[in-house]
């Protein structure tokens, strides 16, 4: 079941498509700014000038950090190509997280420790939801397995479309988009400097940028999961979603952390369960 | 070409300057200059910064300040002294609290004149401070710790670091 070919092609092709995805998000946020933006290139200049830097940490623990952040979300991403257990994939997942958390509170600064909290209580408001879209496509779909969700032909978006619309509101805290930008932001940095990688800085901080390429990769799969009956509509609603999420971080400000959670958990509790339910009653009880 | 010149990375003192710098500074920001084209991003964190950009003449309070931010910014960095304030210290430089230009604290590389400076010759003087980071990379210079040895003995202050 597991396909070591996909966990290959997703190690070596993720970090471009991935920089490409960020580039491509930060020209079309310029023009809707009335800018000109910078080349699409641009984040892979700015992690090739980042290796290019000094290393200077606080605490050398700070590095293995953000090495195990690589590593995990890498293993996070090519688990799940590989088609493998969902399950195992959101876990994994959270694990990456921890590790930039620890790495955020292993230097004593007040900016990465406001960061890191803050970082916590994304993981929190978010993971709800997580664990829910993956009980959803299991009740959908009868199966836990990554490959057996995508070459399913049952239209899991028509069976969970409540759960897909919750997804899409933690998406947003997962790609670091506002109103969600508490934890890091470019655009914060009045408040947080800059949150939980404010410490991190060359190599090391290039780690991380790369890092968000895989997870941006990785999540943008997750979207495409809801649509794997049609690859077609798959890779356009995944396209879809991307550009909503531009539109949603450009016409937004950040919001509170309090409601973040509060609103990220009464989404995963509305949406998602009364969806569960109304799977269940249709089915005709527990399958 | 290296990846520096790509992406220069920008923080942004304000020295006590009278705001006027600091406004053709961020008007470079708005869509009119745009300097994000260049790959320009006002940080807002030393460690995370290739260019510091000073504005004002330096007065007692925010010495230490700039050497703080100068010293927690690694390697290889240059200092762009924006508007004449920055560069001599301009007409405050008699004044009893200031110390004059940002070059009697850490080394600067780009002096970029005129009260208050346009935008274009603050773009001006940052493109220069690309080639000077190139150069930087290619000699592998370390940028020296600067302190303030008798100040500091005379407050008894922490040796600058993370916080
Ligand atoms: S150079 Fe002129 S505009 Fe700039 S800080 Fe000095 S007085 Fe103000």
């Amino acid at each position: 079941m597991i396909n070591i070919v996909w966990a290959i092609v997703f190690i070596l092709v993720a970090p471009v498509v991935g920089g490409l995805v960020a580039g491509i998000d930060r020209k079309i946020t310029a023009h809707m700014q009335g800018r000109v933006g910078p080349s699409i290139l641009q984040p892979f200049y700015d992690v090739g000038k980042l290796f290019e830097k000094e290393q200077t940490v606080v605490n050398e623990t700070q590095i293995f950090y953000a090495i195990c952040y690589v590593i995990f979300m890498i293993f996070t991403g090519a688990l799940f190509f590989a088609g493998g257990d969902l399950l195992l994939v959101v876990f994994a997942l959270t694990l990456a997280q921890i590790f930039l958390v620890l790495g955020a509170f292993a230097a004593n600064s007040p900016y990465s420790y406001v960061g890191a909290e803050r970082e916590l209580l994304q993981i929190m408001a978010y993971e709800p939801m997580v664990i829910l879209t993956a009980v959803g496509m299991f009740v959908a779909t009868k199966s836990f397995n990554v490959s057996d969700i995508a070459s399913s032909t049952t239209p899991v978006i028509l069976l969970i479309p409540g759960i897909f619309l919750g997804f899409l509101y933690v998406l947003t805290i997962k790609l670091r988009k506002s109103p969600f930008d508490i934890s890091t932001s470019h655009h914060a940095h009045q408040e947080i400097v800059k949150g939980v990688t404010t410490e991190f800085s060359g190599p090391s901080l290039g780690l991380i940028e790369i890092t968000h390429w895989y997870e941006t990769v990785f999540l943008l799969g997750f979207v495409y999961l809801f649509f794997g009956f049609n690859p077609l509509i798959g890779v356009v609603a995944v396209i879809i979603v991307y550009l909503l999420e531009i539109l949603i971080d450009n016409t937004n400000a950040r919001v509170k952390w309090q409601l973040v959670v509060k609103s990220s958990w009464l989404i995963a509790a509305i949406v998602g369960m009364v969806n569960l339910a109304a799977l269940y009653y249709l089915s005709g009880g527990v399958p | 070409m290296t990846y520096l010149a790509k992406s220069p990375w920008i923080i942004h003192y304000d020295a006590s300057s009278c705001n006027g710098c600091d406004i053709e500074i961020l008007a470079c920001l708005t869509p009119m200059y745009d300097v994000e084209r260049f790959g320009i991003i006002n940080t807002g964190n030393p460690k995370h910064a290739d260019i510091f950009v000073v504005t004002g003449s330096i007065n007692e309070a925010n010495r230490e300040v700039i050497q703080n931010i100068y010293n927690q910014m690694p390697d290889p960095k240059v200092v762009v002294a924006v508007g004449i304030c920055a560069c001599s210290g301009g007409v405050f430089r008699e004044c009893y609290n200031v110390a004059g230009g940002i070059d009697k604290l850490i080394p600067v590389d780009v002096y970029v004149p005129g009260c208050a400076a346009r935008p274009e010759s603050i773009i001006d003087g940052i493109v220069t401070a690309w080639g000077i980071l190139e150069e930087k990379l290619k000699n592998k210079v370390s940028s020296p710790m600067v302190s303030d040895h008798d100040h500091k003995a005379h407050h008894k202050h922490a040796q600058g670091g993370a916080q």
